[in-house]
């Protein structure tokens, strides 16, 4: 349980952030700029707050009204910088016990040579941080935080530096983490593949405020939002539990309270809970049950909210069971069908729409 | 090497080294003050550890014979209280030396400590360690080719310390008189010159073996190891 509600200035830039989280990930989610390094610095305790509160499972680490402002050596919070700031003059087993040799030893919960095998670390324990390339830096900065027994571990776009390929090891690697370590994370991203990849929660931060904070697909999906959330990144979050795989054509089924869904093969076993994230623009709409037609997916739902907007394309909001979902279409279709909220309708979506990078372990 | 030149070599470095182990934690304390903190005064701070660099050493002794003379202010109490006699001693030759090279020694380490990414001491700090264990851990030895360059500074300006020297502890053969005032006192002596000649080649030989010592430790310092040697 995160509870943060902070004021802070920092030159011209005013920071008023407040919002209360109960997950294993929370996804602080804005533009650059937008104030969230401001956040996870303050959590650290690497900044302090002009007033306000900041109440980390129960255990209280800033509260400007009761002067209480813990250390950073104190707070126990893991901290994985954008850069992985390892230390030079240290090969990376020193790195990675430095905070372990801190911890109390009665804290010493999460073993090294588990968080080393986890990782994928055992080759490089010799070697020094300038000899290894930056997806095994990140690693090593993200043991490094874990071995100091972190009670919340903070992951400050930690995929910003790495390339693509590099990003998704990494990534990879930080979903492992979530699922065997069970250590709540707060990930900042402005990226919202990661976000709906990784967080069960999202805080949408913008100009040093919180907008919104919530499940989500909750708050990806509201329309009054997108400007915060991007036009074209736009899309909603399904959760869903692999139903079964069809080897024949390489299709994998998946159940949600809305319906099914048919996506290309998942690495998945049945059972295993999956998080599906369906673009806007990927989503065709219909009036009536569609015949004959080559799209996998036909779910029937109700039609909630039409975004006013006067350009060519409109944003639709539907729901589906208890999924929201968002289709993009054009304002012609929108008239020529004549949408209104509350309707009953008919999302279509390709199979072929929903990728290997849509689709995420949850 | 006669028996008179050994002992002006030993008597130099002796005042050397302990010159350098007075001055070293001090300048560290300041170089790092210098280089990490904000506040008002910092300017006045720097100029008051930079003046021995640019006062006429002559005026650094005779201050410190004021201060620290037998009837000097700090100097009396001193011997009253803890019986501790700078002047006309070789101890006063060290800090003599120390003052003289502090600047040099403050400068170098200043700038190390400056390079270093405060974030790694940031990142330190979140991971559980002390202020004063980050310091220990993180801080010194990533300056330590700054500290081992401002320790080989301030040797050497030691080794050739005269003005102030001889102004605060005078020239007493076997207490205060190292190579440079030795080399001084021969020249001005008809005769001496070769004596002198000499006694220059071995404050160069000196001056040398200290360059490559510094030269092999900074190599040294730059390969990092792991830390074994942990608390």
């Amino acid at each position: 349980m995160i509870d943060v509600d902070i004021a802070q200035r920092l030159g011209e830039f005013e920071l008023a952030v407040a919002f209360r989280a109960e997950a294993s990930v929370v996804g602080l989610f804005g533009r650059s700029g937008s104030g969230k390094t401001s956040v996870v610095n303050a959590l650290a305790g690497v900044s302090r707050p002009r007033r306000g509160h900041i109440v980390v499972n129960g255990e209280t680490l800033f509260d400007s009204a009761r002067g209480i402002n813990l250390a950073p050596e104190k707070r126990r919070i893991g901290y994985v910088f954008q850069d992985d700031l390892l230390f030079p003059h240290l090969d990376v087993e020193a790195n990675l016990l430095y905070g372990f040799h801190c911890a109390p030893s009665a804290a010493r919960v999460i073993a090294p040579a588990h968080v080393i095998d986890l990782l994928g670390l055992k080759e490089l324990l010799r070697r020094l941080p300038d000899a290894l390339s930056g997806g095994e830096r990140q690693r090593v900065a993200i043991g490094r935080a874990l071995l100091a027994q972190p009670r919340l571990l903070l992951l400050d776009e930690p995929l910003a530096s790495l390339d693509v390929l590099r990003q998704s090891e990494v990534l990879r690697y930080i979903e492992q983490l979530r699922d065997d370590l069970h250590i709540p994370m707060v990930y900042v991203s402005h990226s919202v593949g990661e976000i709906t990849r990784l967080a069960d929660t999202v805080v949408l931060l913008a100009d040093g405020k919180s907008l919104a904070a919530g499940a989500v697909d909750d708050v990806m999906g509201r329309i009054d939002l997108r400007p915060h959330t991007g036009r074209y990144e736009a899309g909603a979050v399904i959760e869903t539990i692999v139903a079964s795989h069809d080897l024949r054509y390489g299709l994998t089924t998946l159940r949600f309270e809305g319906g099914e869904l048919i996506v290309p093969n998942v690495e998945a076993l049945a059972g295993e809970r999956v998080r599906v994230r369906i673009r806007a623009r990927d989503v065709s709409l219909a009036i009536g049950p569609p015949a004959r037609i080559s799209i996998l997916n036909v779910l029937k739902g109700s039609l909630v909210a039409i975004a006013n907007e006067d350009g060519p394309i409109v944003d639709v909001q539907l729901r589906v069971g208890d999924a929201a979902l968002l289709a993009r279409i054009t304002r012609r279709s929108r008239i020529e069908l004549g949408l209104a909220e509350g309707q009953e309708i008919y999302a279509l979506i390709k199979a072929v729409s929903i990728d290997r990078r849509s689709v995420g372990y949850a | 090497m006669t028996g008179f030149e050994a002992g002006i070599v030993v008597l130099s470095l002796k005042v050397a080294l302990l010159s350098v182990a007075l001055s070293l934690p001090v300048a560290v304390f300041f170089a790092y003050v210098l280089a990490r903190a904000d506040f008002p005064g910092k300017t006045l701070l720097d100029a008051v550890v930079h003046l021995p660099l640019v006062l006429p050493p002559v005026v650094v002794g005779f201050a410190l014979l004021l201060l620290l003379g037998k009837q000097g202010v700090l100097g009396k109490w001193l011997n009253d209280w803890f019986g501790i006699v700078f002047a006309f001693r070789w101890t006063g030759a060290a800090l003599a030396s120390a003052i003289m090279g502090f600047p040099l020694m403050v400068r170098a380490i200043r700038l190390s400590i400056g390079a270093i990414d405060r974030r790694l001491e940031t990142v330190a700090r979140t991971l559980g360690g002390s202020r004063t264990w980050v310091f220990a851990s993180i801080t010194l030895p990533l300056a330590l080719p700054g500290i081992i360059t401002g320790v080989l500074l301030s040797f050497a300006r030691s080794l050739g310390e005269f003005g102030a020297t001889i102004t605060f502890v005078s020239n007493i053969p076997g207490e205060t008189e190292t190579l440079p005032l030795a080399i001084y006192s021969l020249v001005q002596t008809p005769g001496g010159d070769a004596q002198a000649l000499r006694l220059s080649m071995l404050a160069v030989i000196l001056s040398v073996a200290a360059l490559v010592a510094s030269e092999w430790l900074t190599r040294r310092a730059r390969t990092p190891r792991g830390e074994h040697d942990r608390r």
